[in-house]
């Protein structure tokens, strides 16, 4: 059994972490690329979104390197990501390839399905032999996540331009090939500590911009055009609302126990929107609501194209800007890779925000921004 | 010699050039139609403007917007490269200091601009949609066979526009052709036409947004008499059309290229000799790595003068490297 999974953002790290320490056989897809999303079109749906088509390319690359499982996450949420799974499996079946898939989530038949699941994807061994990889991958995951938070800070305040990129760059590259917990953990230290030690300009406040909206096109850089690291290079300080460490412990582990608390956007976003819509609707609401009473400069929405809670979030949105005087850019992706047009949006975006910031500090109104 | 400063907006339709003298006058302007050959109509703009000049003037500073800024820059040394949100709306407060709201609609896209007190306040620019630009307007008057001048003298004269759905180009289109088959007359269907343009605007890019007077109408479509009035109804305001509506981007360039070389005491425009040298911009698939960025190289004369388009760097950096040696 050689076992795969579809690419998100640096989801790899955890799903690495965890099956080197279970001596699961699995096959990284190579990274989303042109032919990944050429794969996805030519067999999903037209209508599908632009995660699924990824998602469908990224398998086909892997089984082509001899992948024959295939691992994803699924869920009973009300966004079209619930009925992903199903979709895979008859499109990767309509092509003749035989993968079986195994999907992770707690259905009607709850927890012992969800168990009886975990077993398969370990080849049969207890699933209690998985609860300390799992801690250990989650850690990972959080570490990692927390890594880029940093290089998002240093990269606007970095002195020579190039630094965090090229850091960042290597630590990528390097992460695929260390085998083990241990290593990778070391790895990220030690990336955080030329990251720590990377030469910055302590007197400069950088323009701050919260990045919100649809999971995976936040997280998965192929899809938003490495957004963080073009706002970075900008001199622009980004802060990601969605990390994949926060979405496993509140969706699958919380949730799957029923113990998962009220969140702060979730009070946020009430007086916008009350109840979950399915997607990421109300975390886009209330994580700019968030954004705003932090006193960030603006923020900037991002959502693959057709993706209904966003779209109902972002026809909510221009209330939330009003109440809060925070201005957001949305940006739609799907199959477009010529930058230009987002390029010009996001240039002149920031050239607003900046100049509002003077507006801003010339009027002393810096700390009365929010309410 | 007098001095002037050159503007150029190079969009997908058309590329513009603007000459400002000292006191912010238009001297000269041009509107090409790019037709997908930027580089070509950029050398054919230049050589207008030379013969121009003459010995006149002499070039203080010159600046790009557009959406082909980048490569303009790279050919003429612009001393700015700036997006055109920010070029149109200094145009705007140049004509009109207390403009607090403009309009633009140009070839491939459409914005609108919320100035208060003198800055871009907030902003918004169609995504996905062609149903609110110009090359809309394009389509369907061809499609009618009318001239896109004449376009909207025809709406003028309509007394009952009919309604056409303004939601996507090819809705419109079908519905369009459905009103033709069952009779009604071409200059109420054309107004039908523009007041969907408007009302798709209006839905999709002005929305939560406060449209307050003075209102510039920018862009090409602004020569459109039809929408220019189904703004007025729509917005129940009155629309001022700029006198050089269609090249405002270039002349926002222009004064931004002044403001900057003025700061810095030079500019590096590289003069009219470039028009000689022979430009192509060739591109190629890299394959160092699995992001296959499309990297596009600019040769002048077949020296390499400076790659883009790749997410590393690999190839923009080398350039500098090469630079920076030589």
């Amino acid at each position: 059994m050689i076992v795969t999974f579809p690419h998100m953002g640096n989801v790899y790290v955890l799903v690495k972490t965890l099956f080197d320490e279970m001596g699961v056989e699995y096959i990284i897809p190579p990274k989303c690329n042109k032919r990944t999303l050429e794969l996805g079109t030519k067999y999903a749906p037209e209508m599908a979104c632009l995660p699924l088509k990824i998602n469908i390319g990224n398998f086909i690359e892997s089984i082509e390197q001899g992948a024959d499982t295939i691992i994803i996450t699924g869920g009973c949420g009300p966004c079209r990501f619930g009925y992903y799974a199903e979709m895979h499996k008859e499109i990767l079946a309509g092509l003749g390839y035989n993968v079986e898939i195994i999907t992770l989530e707690v259905n009607e038949k709850g927890i012992p399905e969800l168990l009886c699941r975990l077993k398969r994807m370990i080849g049969g061994r207890s699933v209690s032999s998985l609860a300390l990889p799992m801690y250990k991958a989650m850690r990972i995951q959080t570490a990692a996540d927390k890594l880029e938070e940093l290089s998002f800070r240093i990269r606007p305040r970095e002195i020579r331009k190039g630094s965090t990129d090229a850091i960042m760059q290597k630590y990528f590259d390097t992460v695929k090939t260390v085998y083990g917990a241990k290593a990778i953990a070391h790895l990220i230290e030690e990336t955080r500590n030329l990251l720590l030690s990377t030469e910055i300009d302590k007197d400069y406040a950088p323009i701050k911009i919260g990045i919100v909206g649809e999971i995976y096109t936040l997280i998965e850089p192929f899809t938003n055009l490495d957004i963080e690291k073009m706002l970075g290079n900008m001199g622009v300080e980004v802060n990601r609302s969605l990390y994949i460490s926060h979405w496993i412990k509140e969706h699958i582990i919380l949730g799957g126990l029923h113990m998962r608390k009220k969140q702060p956007f979730e009070r946020e976003a009430e007086p916008y929107l009350k109840t979950a819509i399915g997607g990421h609707a109300q975390e886009t609401l209330g994580n700019t609501v968030l954004y705003a009473k932090q006193h960030y400069d603006g923020a900037i929405q991002i959502y693959p194209l057709t993706c209904m809670p966003e779209i109902v979030a972002g026809s909510i949105m221009p209330s939330v800007t009003k109440d809060y005087d925070i201005p957001v850019l949305t940006l739609v992706m799907d199959e477009i890779t010529g930058e230009a047009g987002y390029i010009t949006r996001i240039d002149a975006f920031v050239d607003m925000l900046r100049r509002r910031r003077q507006i801003k500090e010339a009027n002393n109104e810096l700390v009365l921004s929010g309410h | 010699m007098n001095s002037c400063y050159l503007g150029i907006d190079v969009g997908s339709v058309s590329t513009n050039f603007v000459l400002l003298d000292d006191n912010g006058i238009v001297l000269k302007k041009l509107y090409l139609r790019t037709q997908g050959e930027p580089i070509r109509i950029l050398k054919e703009g230049l050589t207008e403007i030379r013969d121009f000049i003459g010995d006149r003037y002499s070039i203080a500073a010159s600046g790009t917007t557009g959406s082909g800024r980048q490569l303009a820059s790279l050919i003429v040394g612009a001393d700015i490269v700036k997006n055109e949100i920010t070029a149109h709306a200094v145009a705007a407060l140049a004509v009109r200091p207390d403009t607090r709201t403009i309009l633009e609609i140009g070839g491939q896209d459409s914005k609108i601009i919320i100035i208060r007190d003198g800055m871009v306040y907030d902003f918004a620019m169609n995504t996905v949609c062609a149903a609110g630009t110009g090359s809309f307007l394009d389509r369907q008057a061809a499609r009618l066979n009318i001239p896109i001048e004449k376009f909207g003298g025809y709406a003028l004269k309509s007394s009952n526009p009919v309604r056409i759905a303004g939601r996507c180009a090819v809705f419109a289109e079908s519905d369009m052709i459905h009103k033709q088959q069952t009779g009604q007359c071409l200059e109420d269907i054309i107004n039908g036409l523009c007041e969907a343009l408007v009302r798709n605007y209006l839905n999709n890019l002005a929305k939560g947004k406060a449209i307050e007077s003075p209102i510039l109408f920018q862009g090409g479509v602004a020569a459109n008499v039809g929408i220019v009035s189904a703004f007025e109804r729509e917005l129940k305001e009155k629309i001022i059309v700029p006198e050089n509506y269609d090249v405002m981007g270039a002349v926002g360039a222009a004064i931004l290229a002044r403001e900057e070389t003025e700061k810095k005491g030079y500019t590096i425009f590289h003069g009219f000799d470039i028009i000689k040298s022979k430009y192509e911009a060739v591109s190629f698939q890299c394959s160092h790595c699995s992001n296959c960025c499309e990297v596009v190289e600019l040769l002048a004369d077949s020296q390499v003068v400076a790659r883009w388009g790749d997410r590393c760097g690999r190839w923009s950096n080398a350039k500098e490297q090469k630079r920076a040696a030589g």
